[in-house]
């Protein structure tokens, strides 16, 4: 396990042709990743499921990327060929998105897509990926790895299918995960308890982590570093146990704005946004 | 469609200040993504070239189609008559002319019949539900199961030739599958929380029907419309070779293809003419009803 | 002002049914703010439908100023009882312009002088006459949710019964919602009956809250217990000491069979 950046992006921008002109959805964007949990956290329109996207190549067809640096692994991605980028894809880099309903396809069992995702990328039988999915499922702290094995997205609540997601996601045993808003569509001791078994298979596979989020405080308490957008700009960089220091008042803002149940105010603060964040 | 520069301002503008205003904004953004498909626009003027020309009838021919020379039947496309006469001496460009006002009236009278029944049962039967659904969809499906010129046939037979009961006939067996897609839209749409936000303000049904979930139904209803105006040409034309719709001296181009088919072969333009105007304002009424759709896209919500 | 005793929902039929609400009381006083918190599938939604009239079969007994509600809800309940939804984007009419979606409880009440309490509307939840002939795609989440505000207050009720009303906003303008919430609750002494998963939401908004899990009330505090970490019942302190993030140890003990 080599101390090598694993992401490496200076000076990304990702811009959309619209009806109303070039809109930039991501701003001269900087920083790498080593095997950490990195959180990017931003409000809507901030990129920051644009910068996951741009990561894996999956920026929408009117948009275009542009980067001084932008290596995954020693590997550029500036103008790395389609069959690169999906020998990459869910090989290497994997993405957990937030609604396992939508990610999985709906008309086959999910041990099956798990099995799938195995053989993809690795020439084995068909017995040897079902063990392996099996495996993982065990992994992910399913207790009835069989039964679920068999089962159709449709029957399994909100927290098991990310699970299942997750198990999809590292059977593969990538190099990075992106998770976009992973936990976002679950209840909160569900998405606790998802977020464990992530941490504990992150740490033990020392797979690096990109999780992109709205909850500042979920990030925080969860990551190694955090890295704030707005705008389609970092606006903050800092490690996630100093975020109560945060300097940029943006962060300030969005952390004084949150209501807290052991400290009541009679008005929240609100966020007076200043043009000049946007850069 | 030229704008000036002041009009465009108004047509663009963020914060419209009249409802009239915002409603003319809709339907600018709409022509301006419409007419960026050019097929759907050939469509549209094949379909304006047609009302037009009925509007112009008498200014295009100068005379009503009806004049008989029989010294100059059967005469080819020349400078005078461009597209030649019929067996009676009838310029056959006349005829066309004057035939499109049939089509347009026809064409014209199903959608009028077809679209309110059909959108009305259908969002009743799509919202209601329950004993009320099945009971429209039963009669729906009993319309739908007659092939429609065979209805239509049998119709006229019953009634009598003439246009309006050819307009009647074919409307009785169109409108069924209207009432299909209006139920569709309308089951979706009963789920929406503005649904439920009018219901919580005290919304009737009948309120919540024809303010809240017919506007949203109509696209869809629409774009079918357009559609299948085609087929509706078509049937009329096709009552119109059996005799049993306009009749003679109408110039109804169905009827004209009916009595010229025994010149196909050394006259030609006989009945060619009066088909080939069917197969252009089909595909116009097609071509338009698809770009429609591209533009109304009922799942992005057409706005 | 509002008071729900033994409220049972059922959807479905015979074996199938759901038991979504499970012999709910509490009782909401005049300008009080009351919370209903839980995780979904708790059932707190439910209730608030219930309350609305939006559900078609339930017993127990509702009563709002004093009054029993029956099977039906009558117009002058709608005028006293007013609901806003939880997604800013699907509880307006998509072809509706703002002074419609404003305009349409006057219009079912009859009430007159419909520009003028549309402008007061408008200015009541801080946005300008600008807005009035947008359609909802031309706004965003947090004008959308204020125009959602607007409608509810148009025709002056005096309970307002919100479901999730900033779960689908950022955390900024969430602050500006609740923030405009609490203002209109003090000038027109509103009452509220809020619905939420996000405690945090609920202590700053509320004066007492109710806890549900799986149709039942677990239990109900006044804030200042929650605040002080002092609840009873396990289920409740798993969910506060969840509110407050991601905790390794946490996660350990939490027990799903509780």
């Amino acid at each position: 396990m080599s101390d090598a950046a694993l992401l490496e992006i200076e000076d990304l921008s990702v811009t959309y042709r619209t009806a109303k002109g070039p809109v930039e959805a991501v701003r001269g964007v900087s920083f790498t990743l080593g095997r950490e949990k990195l959180g990017i956290v931003g409000e809507s329109g901030s990129g920051k499921s644009q910068t996951g996207r741009a990561i894996l190549g999956l920026t929408d067809g009117n948009g275009t990327v542009h980067a001084k640096t932008f290596r995954f692994a020693g590997i550029d991605l500036r103008h790395a060929s389609e069959r690169t980028m999906r020998s990459i894809r869910g090989n290497r880099i994997s993405m957990i998105l937030q609604d396992p309903r939508y990610s999985l396809n709906p008309v086959m069992p999910v041990g099956r897509q798990i099995a799938e995702a195995f053989l993809v990328h690795h020439r084995t039988s068909q017995r040897d990926a079902r063990q392996r999915a099996l495996n993982m499922l065990e992994a992910v702290r399913i207790r009835d790895p069989e039964r679920v094995y068999r089962a159709y997205p449709h029957e399994l609540s909100g927290g098991m299918g990310q699970r299942v997601m997750i198990a999809m996601m590292m059977i593969p045993e990538p190099d990075l995960i992106i998770a976009d808003e992973p936990t976002s569509a679950l209840d909160v001791t569900v998405s606790l308890q998802v977020l464990a078994i992530l941490d504990r298979l992150v740490t033990e596979r020392g797979t690096g982590l990109v999780f992109i989020s709205h909850d500042l405080e979920l990030v925080a308490s969860f990551c190694d570093r955090v890295l704030i957008m707005y705008a389609g700009r970092i606006v903050e960089s800092c490690a996630a146990r100093d975020l109560a220091e945060a300097k940029h008042p943006y962060t300030r803002g969005l952390l004084n704005s949150l209501p807290k149940i052991d400290r009541p105010v009679a008005v929240l603060p609100t966020l007076d946004r200043d043009p000049s964040w946007a850069g | 469609m030229a704008v000036t520069a002041g009009q465009r301002s108004w047509l663009l503008t963020d914060t419209p200040a009249s409802a009239f205003q915002a409603r003319c904004q809709r339907t600018y953004l709409t022509w301006l993504i419409f007419r960026t498909n050019p097929i759907a626009v050939a469509g549209l003027v094949i379909v304006l070239t047609l009302v037009l020309m009925a509007l112009f009838a008498p200014i295009l021919t100068g005379g009503n189609g009806l004049t008989q020379n029989l010294a100059g039947r059967l005469q080819p496309p020349s400078a005078e008559h461009w597209f030649g006469t019929d067996q009676l001496g009838r310029d056959i460009f006349d005829r066309i002319v004057w035939g499109s006002r049939i089509t347009l009236y026809i064409v014209g009278l199903v959608a009028v019949i077809v679209v309110p029944i059909g959108l009305v049962i259908g969002i009743v039967a799509g919202y209601v539900g329950g004993w009320v659904d099945q009971v429209l969809m039963r009669i729906t499906d009993i319309f739908l199961a007659f092939p429609r010129l065979i209805l239509a046939l049998a119709f006229v037979a019953a009634l009598g030739p003439g246009i309006e009961n050819a307009v009647l006939a074919i409307a009785l067996t169109t409108w069924s599958p209207y009432a299909r897609i209006a139920r569709a839209e309308a089951l979706t749409i009963r789920r929406s929380e503005f649904i439920m936000a009018a219901r919580s303000q005290g919304a009737s049904t009948f309120r919540i029907l024809t303010h809240h979930v017919a506007p949203l139904c109509l696209s869809s209803v629409i774009v079918r419309l357009t559609l299948d105006m085609a087929g509706i040409i078509l049937t009329a034309a096709g009552l119109g070779f059996l005799g049993l719709g306009a009749q003679p001296p109408s110039p109804e181009w169905g009827a004209m293809i009916s009595t010229g088919r025994q010149f196909i072969l050394d006259q030609w333009w006989v009945p060619t003419m009066p088909g080939l105007a069917i197969l252009i304002v089909s595909l116009g009424f097609n071509l338009l009803g698809d770009g429609l759709r591209d533009v109304l896209d009922p799942r992005g919500g057409g706005k | 002002m509002l008071s729900v005793r033994h409220l049972d929902v059922r959807f479905g039929r015979n074996e199938d049914a759901v038991h979504a609400v499970r012999d709910v009381t509490f009782e909401v006083g005049r300008g009080a703010s009351f919370g209903l918190v839980g995780e979904s599938g708790s059932g707190k939604s439910t209730v608030l439908r219930a309350i609305a009239g939006l559900v078609d079969r339930w017993t127990g007994t509702i009563e709002v100023g004093g009054e029993a509600l029956g099977a039906e809800r009558s117009k002058r309940f709608r005028r006293e009882v007013q609901m806003v939804f939880q997604d800013p984007y699907g509880a307006l009419h998509p072809r509706h312009t703002v002074d419609q979606i404003l305009k349409e409880p006057l219009e079912i009440h009859r009430i007159g002088d419909r520009d003028d309490r549309v402008m007061q509307a408008l200015a009541e939840v801080g946005l300008d006459e600008r807005f009035r002939f947008r359609f909802p795609h031309q706004l965003s989440g947090g004008q959308r949710q204020r125009i959602a505000v607007a409608r509810a207050l148009v025709i002056e009720p005096k309970v307002i019964l919100l479901d999730e009303p900033t779960s689908a906003l950022d955390v900024s303008i969430q602050a500006e919602v609740l923030n405009l919430l609490q203002r209109l609750r003090r000038e027109r002494s509103l009452t509220y009956v809020l619905v939420s998963h996000n405690l945090a939401v609920v202590s700053h908004m509320c004066d007492t809250l109710a806890v549900m899990r799986d149709g039942e009330v677990v239990e109900g505090m006044a804030v200042e217990a929650l605040r002080s970490g002092t609840p009873t019942h396990p289920y409740t302190r798993q969910l506060f000491r969840a509110a407050s993030g991601y905790d390794a140890d946490l996660v350990a003990s939490l027990v799903d069979d509780l």
